[in-house]
């Protein structure tokens, strides 16, 4: 078994607000993070796949095919974006980095037929980030 | 969903690596130019990683504050621009890096349990680090 770690990065906006906290809650809770004009971060974003290495090609995965349903999937939905206002999964969920790593897993679970799937570490900063195995 | 939350924090802490069950060339011998009489320092990287149910409330593993300020308060606050040597945690152990990741896993082990700790990484150089587990397998 090989794992293999593809990193990209992109660049999104959030503010965590949960409705159902009172004004003070949000602010105790959340801090500068409750600012609804939002803020923005460069996301780090490492997916990690598993598999043998096939033998006539030495390759775990054909990543050229990972990057495209990275891009496809990932990528083009959050890069750039507003992640309260224009990703669907932060309609009804706070847009934390733990939230992040799991919608991300979500995303690629099921589309990722080239590989197993094993590992997303997103990095908000370079000193806070955090891994989602899909585990339950 | 079980996720991993990792945070990263800097201390400045010197020590000399030396047993005094081992003679003088013994410790020349093991432990090189870290035997050097007066000791040397590092900038120390920590890595505390920590586990759990995210909230459905707060979306949050745990809240960083609660996990800064134990880290700030348990770990930093007694080993930032201190003598390893001098601390009581080390009155019978050398104070390697190893022995070091060890001292912070127990530390926060029973003075943080706002989420499950996973387990503690300390760079000592750019060159090299250790990760400590408790009883626990690491995960990749």
């Amino acid at each position: 078994m090989v794992y293999l770690t593809r990193k990209c990065e992109f660049s999104a906006s959030h503010y965590y607000h949960n409705p159902e906290f009172s004004v003070e809650e949000n602010q105790r809770i959340f801090g500068k993070c409750a600012n609804l004009n939002g803020h923005g971060h460069n996301y780090t974003l490492e997916v990690t796949v598993k598999g043998d290495v096939d033998p006539k090609t030495g390759f775990v995965v054909d990543l050229k095919k990972l990057k495209e349903i990275l891009n496809r999937e990932v990528l083009d939905a959050l890069d750039h974006r507003h992640l309260n206002k224009e990703v669907p999964e932060f309609q009804q969920q706070i847009p934390t980095t733990e939230n992040l790593a799991i919608a991300i897993w979500n995303r690629l679970q099921g589309k990722l037929h080239v590989a197993k799937l094993h590992r997303v570490r997103v990095y908000e900063l370079p000193d806070l980030f955090v891994d989602f195995y899909g585990e339950a | 969903m079980k996720v991993h939350l990792t945070r990263r924090y800097l201390f400045s802490a010197s020590h000399r690596l030396h047993c005094d069950g081992l003679s003088e060339s013994g410790n020349q011998a093991t432990y090189g130019k870290c035997n050097n009489p007066h000791g040397h320092g590092h900038n120390y990287a920590l890595e505390v990683t920590v586990s759990g149910q995210v909230n459905p409330q707060t979306g949050m593993v745990c809240n960083l504050v609660d996990l800064d300020g134990a880290v700030q308060r348990e770990v930093l606050d007694r080993f930032d621009h201190v003598n390893l040597n001098a601390r009581q945690e080390f009155v019978a152990t050398v104070p390697t890096t190893e022995n070091l990741s060890e001292v912070i896993f127990n530390i926060l082990k029973q003075t943080f349990t706002a989420a499950h700790l996973e387990k503690v990484r300390l760079e000592e150089t750019m060159m090299n680090s250790f990760e400590y587990a408790g009883r626990a397998e690491l995960r990749v």
